[in-house]
Formats: C-alpha cells, structure tokens, sequence
C-alpha cells in the first residue's frame, strides 16, 4: 500500500497486511479528524506533504522501530487532501511476537511521524477562517517566535523508553 | 549560485510560492539561507526563525553547508497525523 495517498485509508486492508503465523499480537492506531480543538469547531482539514522527503522519513523511522523492537511487520499510510470530520488522516499497523513489543513500536511510530515527517495540517474552522497548524508557533504567523531557543533544532528520532520484553521475559 | 528552494505550508502562503530563488556566494551555509530569505521576502520573515531546512531528504542544521545542486526545502514544524 502507499505510504502517502489522496484516497481514503482501507486500515482493515492495511492491519490485514501485517498479520502472519509469525505474529501473536498486531496493533492498529488511526488518527482521525476531531470536531473540536480547545472549543472551536473544526469543519474539515487539509494535508500536505513534501513527499520525497516523507517517504524517506517515514522509511527511516519504520527502520529505527525495527532496529529497537523485533517487530515482524510495519503498515503506515498517510492521507493527503481534503478530509472530512471523522475521516481516518492516519494508520500505523504493526505486528510482533508479543503485544509489548506491538503496543510500543506502534506509540513510537505515531509519535515520530508528528514529530518529523513533513506533513502538515489546516484547520478549516467553522467560522470560515483557516489557519496552518504548526507546533510552537502562534496561530497567526506573523509575530510568532520559536517557543524556545533563538533556532528550531532539527527534528531528531526521539529516544523511546527501553522495551519492556527484555524485563518481563 | 543561485538556489531554488521548495517552501511548504505557512511559508508557501506567506511567499506567495511555491518555490523561491535565493542568490548565495559559494561556500554558503544553511544560516546564509535563512538570512538571505529574511531579506528578500519580507513576508516571510517572521516565519524565517521557525524555518525548519531539509536538503535532499534530510533535515539540516544552521551549519550545513550548502552547493548547487543541493535541492532545499524550507517549511515551518510539521504537524501531520
């Protein structure tokens, strides 16, 4: 399946295609489009991507996930366009031995993928404004500064906890 | 050298474009960049602080150094999922 797609999510296709005899536990994560962000209404949002560089980023942070849990299989797919209240925006499938493993790489996967994929989001509220979403910066733009720190530093593979198998085996 | 940069969301709105040239002497860094965008775009500039820099398909740091051939992308943090 495409990581990046203009059309809907099949995320029962995509958790199908992680499942094997190899796995005993697959998890699923969707992000989908909410109604409501800190008391204004949401009518739908827009996703654009650099895709080259998402593709990439997206191959580098499954590879990363593999390196620190022995997951059998990795599924992501990202929507781009125009989506709708309730519409799936996201899906990351992962299958592993054991469900530590899966629940883990899943949560560093969603978490890397906001964090450092170039993906970004527009809210179209409901009063007819819309605004790019960007994380640290005031929503307006033009008087917005870096929370802290006078540069943006580079978005790093973050370090998750260590695995859990290695203590509860 | 003169230097195409892609710009994505917020700062392709405020540029009014998807894509910028930006004219840098050789040997120039990731920092040159973003200077020379402040310059040039006045639109842009308070977004230029923010400014995450990708060259290729990685992220790059003020002390990159840049070439020509070096395909930059310029984009505010990102916020997908």
């Amino acid at each position: 399946m495409q990581r990046l797609t203009e059309k809907p999510i099949d995320f029962a296709a995509l958790t199908e295609s992680v499942r094997s005899a190899d796995s005993g536990a697959v998890v699923l994560f969707l992000g989908t489009v909410r109604e409501m962000t800190n008391g204004r209404r949401t009518m739908a949002l827009d996703y654009e991507a650099f895709g080259p560089m998402a593709e990439s980023k997206l191959a580098e942070i499954e590879a990363e996930a593999r390196r620190r849990w022995p997951l059998d299989r990795v599924a992501i797919a990202h929507r781009l366009g125009r989506l709708e209240l309730g519409e799936v925006s996201v899906a990351v499938a992962v299958s592993a031995p054991h469900r530590s493993e899966a629940f883990e790489a899943a949560r560093y996967l969603i978490d890397t993928l906001k964090q450092t994929v170039p993906i970004w989001k527009k809210e179209n509220w409901h009063d007819g404004t819309s605004e790019w979403v960007h994380p640290g910066l005031e929503s307006n733009g033009h008087d917005s500064r870096p929370l802290a720190g006078e540069r943006p530093v580079p978005p790093a593979l973050p370090v998750p906890p260590r695995p859990l198998r290695e203590a509860t085996r | 050298m003169r230097l195409d940069v892609r710009l994505f969301a917020r700062a392709k709105d405020a540029a009014g474009a998807e894509r910028v040239t930006v004219e840098l002497p050789a040997g120039a860094r990731v920092a040159d960049l973003r200077a020379a965008l402040a310059d040039q775009s006045p639109n842009l500039r308070p977004l230029v602080p923010c400014l995450l820099v990708a060259v290729g398909n990685d992220y790059a740091d003020d002390g990159a150094l840049l070439s020509p051939q070096s395909e930059i992308a310029c984009f505010p943090p990102v916020s997908g999922g």
